[in-house]
């Protein structure tokens, strides 16, 4: 039998209860605020946003399932696709670029054997394309590890922070 | 000078604007052109495309014509030296990405970025980098997408949200990425989608039927009418080679703006369709032959004369052309028929001499705009009349309330909607508890007023009755379920009593393109043409069908798809003795139960006029020529009256027909929807049996919409199933059940079944899928829902 039953089913207790703390800080009609938290949350709980949960917050609340795409898409921070499990993003803007990002990157890329965008087979690493300036030049150049940055970056560094994160696993 | 107005100087010219327009739509009212693709006039302003740009005195920077409001004394120019250099620039910038694939674009000849490319472009890009690619969407069968040519100007979008009331199309993707689609790949499932084809300035959204067929000035344009439904949009076919190759809407504020639903803009395909009737057909014992136009028609009439007038049964389509409704009845008329009916889709007759001259919605079609609140009674008006539900649409987006009487909650597109759910059979008692709330139900007859006095006021009731009384300006509307209902007399004479009692309006929604013109014309039992009584009333379409006529007369109708009835209506047809069908298709199942296949035009192939819900005449052009030997019906008709003997038929044109039937209306055509009492009202039914209820699918309505392939395509994964709630469900043990057996009396078939909580308690809705005929019955009635025998 084909049963038409709500899509919110799809998320955790813990989404839920993270979602309605989201919808609490707006006003009663202005659910649709709560769009980037509820976002940030699934992200979290799963590493990327599945459109099946989108669709799911979007009914959660109450907007059209497209409105949710176009928020997810146009944050860089978003990731749509299941990426590694920790995300390395190197600022190659200006600052980090004059004190060398780009060898920083050439030696991530040879190192995991990946491009900017991929990650690793394993699964352990994402090397993240990163579109702006991550507001840390006076530590440039620098990338985001996870959450992490981590400032004045020389090849040694970056190998001892790899090796650092592959043990954690 | 009023306080509502200002004094704008536009190129020096002075000229008096309303206050807070924008400047476009002054220099749009003026002729002055400004260059654009984001604005569009029904739809909100974005100012994201630049190209409006104009200058303004005292504005250090040229500004967007499409979001700058006029100011008193304000002077704007709009082809200064600085209007035209932020012009070109942005000209410049839009054309780096487009491909200017111009050759083998559709769009090509009639691009909004085309021309204003030939007017602000340059000849030469300075541009050598490399261009951007988009891929694709696919976005269903009706839409063709070339995304690359997308200069997100996000009308398309807008439109879905605005007007379409469907947010499917979006912007996802920032900056040089933007691309505008869907994300996940899905059909656009709005009936009004195909508007998106006007509304994009260039060709990334075209029409996927007609794609790559013909250029756009190859093609000669005709100002048509659609048939479809009981708005009458206006439109324009294009043309190549006697051939209909794409349909446009055509503008009329009144009835149509600048939108047509997605049944009027593809139900062409139809005309092109494979089974076209091309030749005079006869069934011999040899088998069906070929003959001419005048043997079929000297053997129709002599056949015709063979029967007494009572025996033959004359049954006509509402999509067909006023000239031949009303030529068709005086024919027969004149042999001495008086069974003669359009309303295939009814059950209850009883009211009919109650009814007013035509079936009228009460006031005119852009005043729906102006409700406070719509109660819709038995309608899912969003697939019976799309051009309608958009008019409430844009009612309700300020403020309208609309609640409707249904027996399940029907996918509406209204932000504030509410209904009350319940099964077919208690909808009689539902519009009594309301009528209760008036101060006097005296003005009902004494059968209604038992029926009344036996109910308790609900909530719902109450809360309806409130809502109409108290609005300003509010509306009851009757829709298709409830006119194919088996109690339509008591729900018509219910809801026209609450509209009177809370100052409403009374509207009753019609059916099809000319069913107001078959109401004018006579093609009804008890009514000659102009709403003259016929004394000797003949068999309305129901009783036709039921007791068997020994001949039919079939115009335009498939009796397995046009009946509410339509298994009863092909029995009727295959066990008659002589059947002449007027048609415009020939196939295998109307060789089954003809005898002679007359092949006629189609509204596209003819002259003719329609009648739309307001009462408003509209008569059209032939666009093409019908194919092989088939020609306009009214010739046809006119040939046949004058072998039945009836020399005084001589009409040299359409017009002349449609005039004779003018010139009937000796008084002011009267514009009542009201009933002229209530006294005759079927009340009986069986309350307590579960009931199915069905609609005629969007894309069923007619013999040509049933053969727009593209249209069945897009909706050839609605399959037919049977939906109940799972209570209902539970109730009946069929929790567990894939296929269930519907059983209405000698009848039954077997479906899947779905659950639809929403779906009131001891009603089951049954649809059909467009292909598929109804073998059930009548569209509304009880049933039971069994298990299939070996579950
Ligand atoms: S597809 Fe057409 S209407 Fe939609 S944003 Fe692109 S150019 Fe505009
Ligand atoms: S440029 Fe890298 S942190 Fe600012
Ligand atoms: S038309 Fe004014 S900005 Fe696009």
């Amino acid at each position: 039998m084909n049963e038409v039953s709500s899509k919110k089913s799809v998320l955790s207790d813990h989404l839920q209860d993270e979602i309605e703390d989201w919808i609490s800080r707006y006003p009663i009609d202005q659910k649709q605020s709560a769009v980037l938290g509820a976002l940030r949350a699934l992200q979290h709980e799963e590493g990327y946003l599945p459109v099946e949960k989108m669709d799911a917050i979007a009914e959660y609340l109450e907007m059209p399932a497209i409105a949710v795409y176009e928020v997810a898409s146009f944050y860089s921070m978003f990731e749509l696709k299941p990426v590694g499990k920790h995300t390395i993003s190197v600022c190659t803007n200006l600052s980090c670029m004059l004190r060398g990002a780009d060898e920083i990157v050439e030696h991530l890329k040879n190192k995991l054997d990946i491009d900017l965008g991929e990650s690793t087979p394993d699964g352990k690493f994402y090397l993240k394309q990163e579109e702006e300036c991550l507001a840390a030049c006076c530590g440039a150049p620098m990338m985001q590890v996870d959450h992490v940055y981590k400032e004045n970056l020389t090849v040694e560094k970056v190998d001892a922070i790899l090796k650092e994160l592959d043990h954690k696993n | 000078m009023s306080e509502e107005t200002v004094q704008i100087f536009i190129n020096d010219k002075e000229v008096t604007a309303p206050k807070g327009a924008m400047v476009i739509e002054v220099t749009d009212q003026l002729d002055v052109d400004v260059p654009r693709f984001c604005y569009h006039k029904k739809l909100s302003v974005a100012a994201n495309c630049r190209m409006c740009m104009v200058e303004v005195e005292n504005a250090p920077k040229p500004l967007p014509a499409c979001a700058t409001p006029v100011m008193e004394g304000m002077k704007v120019y709009t082809k200064s030296p600085l209007a035209l250099d932020a012009q070109q620039g942005t000209m410049e910038f839009l054309l780096i990405n487009h491909p200017l694939d111009c050759p083998v674009c559709d769009q090509g000849g009639e691009c909004e970025l085309q021309d204003i490319a030939m007017g602000y472009g340059n000849s030469v890009s300075r541009y050598t980098e490399r261009k951007r690619v988009v891929p694709d969407k696919e976005l269903g069968p009706l839409v063709s997408t070339d995304m690359t040519r997308c200069i997100h100007c996000t009308r398309c979008v807008r439109f879905g949200t605005e007007i379409a009331g469907i947010s499917e199309l979006g912007a996802t993707g920032r900056g040089e990425f933007m691309e505008i689609g869907t994300y996940v790949e899905k059909s656009l499932s709005s009936e009004l989608s195909g508007n998106v084809i006007d509304v994009c300035p260039v060709g990334a959204l075209n029409a996927k039927p007609s794609r790559m067929s013909a250029r756009a000035w190859e093609m000669v344009q005709s100002a048509s009418v659609m048939p479809h439904d009981s708005v009458g949009s206006n439109v324009y076919l294009h043309t190549l080679r006697n051939q209909v190759m794409r349909v446009v809407p055509r503008e009329n504020d009144e009835i149509n703006e600048t939108w047509i639903s997605d049944r009027d803009r593809f139900s062409y395909e139809g005309l092109n369709a494979s089974d076209r009737a091309t030749q005079v057909m006869l069934k011999t014992d040899q088998g069906w032959q070929a003959t001419d136009w005048d043997t079929s028609l000297t053997h129709v009439a002599d056949k015709l004369k063979q029967y007494q007038v009572n025996d033959i049964g004359v049954l006509a389509a509402p999509h067909s052309t006023l000239e031949e409704l009303y030529l068709l009845q005086k024919v027969f008329r004149q042999l001495g028929v008086n069974n003669i009916d359009h309303r295939t889709q009814q059950l209850d007759f009883i009211d009919q001499n109650a009814m007013p001259l035509f079936p009228y919605l009460g006031q005119t079609i852009k005043s729906i705009e102006e409700n406070n609140s719509v109660f819709l009674v038995g309608s899912n008006i969003r697939l019976e009349q799309p051009m309608l539900a958009h008019r409430i649409r844009k009612a309700n987006a300020i403020g309208c309330e609309v609640v409707s009487l249904n027996s399940q909650e029907f996918d509406f597109h209204f932000a504030r909607h509410y209904t009350w759910n319940l099964a077919p059979q208690q909808w009689l008692q539902a519009l009594a508890e309301i009528a209760k709330c008036a101060d006097s139900i005296d003005k009902l007859p004494a059968e209604l007023r038992n029926i009344v006095d036996a109910v308790n006021i609900s909530t719902d009731a109450q809360q309806i009755y409130d809502l109409l009384n108290n609005s300003q300006q509010s509306s009851v509307m009757l829709g298709a379920i409830a006119q194919s209902h088996p109690q339509a007399s008591a729900l018509r004479a219910l809801s026209d009593f609450i509209a009177q009692v809370t100052n409403s309006n009374f509207g009753m929604l019609a059916q099809s393109g000319n069913t107001v013109g078959a109401w004018l014309s006579g093609v009804l039992p008890h009514r000659f043409s102009a709403g003259e009584i016929n004394p000797n009333a003949g068999l309305n379409a129901s009783e036709m069908i039921a007791t068997s006529r020994r001949a039919y007369v079939l115009f335009n109708l498939e009796p397995e798809f046009d009946f509410a009835n339509s298994p009863q209506a092909l029995e009727a047809m295959q066990t008659a003795d002589f059947v002449v069908v007027f048609t415009p298709f020939n196939n295998e199942q109307i060789q089954q139960y003809a005898d002679v296949i007359l092949p006629i035009a189609t509204f596209a192939e003819t002259d003719g006029t329609f009648v739309n819900t307001v009462g408003h005449w509209q008569s059209i052009g032939k666009a093409v020529s019908a194919p092989g030997e088939a020609r306009p019906a009214w010739k046809v008709l006119r040939v046949l009256a004058n072998k039945l003997g009836f020399g005084d038929v001589q009409y040299q044109t359409s017009e002349q027909i449609r005039d004779e039937l003018k010139q009937l209306f000796t008084d002011e055509i009267d514009f009542t929807s009201h009933l002229k009492d209530f006294s005759h009202v079927n009340l009986k039914s069986d309350v307590n049996k579960m009931h199915r209820v069905s609609e005629t699918p969007i894309y069923a309505v007619d013999n040509i919409v049933r053969r727009a392939s593209s249209l069945q395509i897009a909706v050839a994964d609605q399959e037919s199933h049977v939906a109940m709630s799972t209570e209902q469900a539970k109730q009946l043990d069929l929790l567990n059940e894939q296929v269930v057996r519907v059983v209405q009396g000698k009848r039954e078939v077997t479906l899947p079944l779905r659950i639809v909580e929403s779906m009131s308690d001891n009603c089951v809705w049954v649809q059909r899928s467009a292909a598929q005929k109804d073998t059930l019955g009548e569209a509304i009635a009880p049933v039971e829902v069994q298990r299939t025998a070996n579950a």
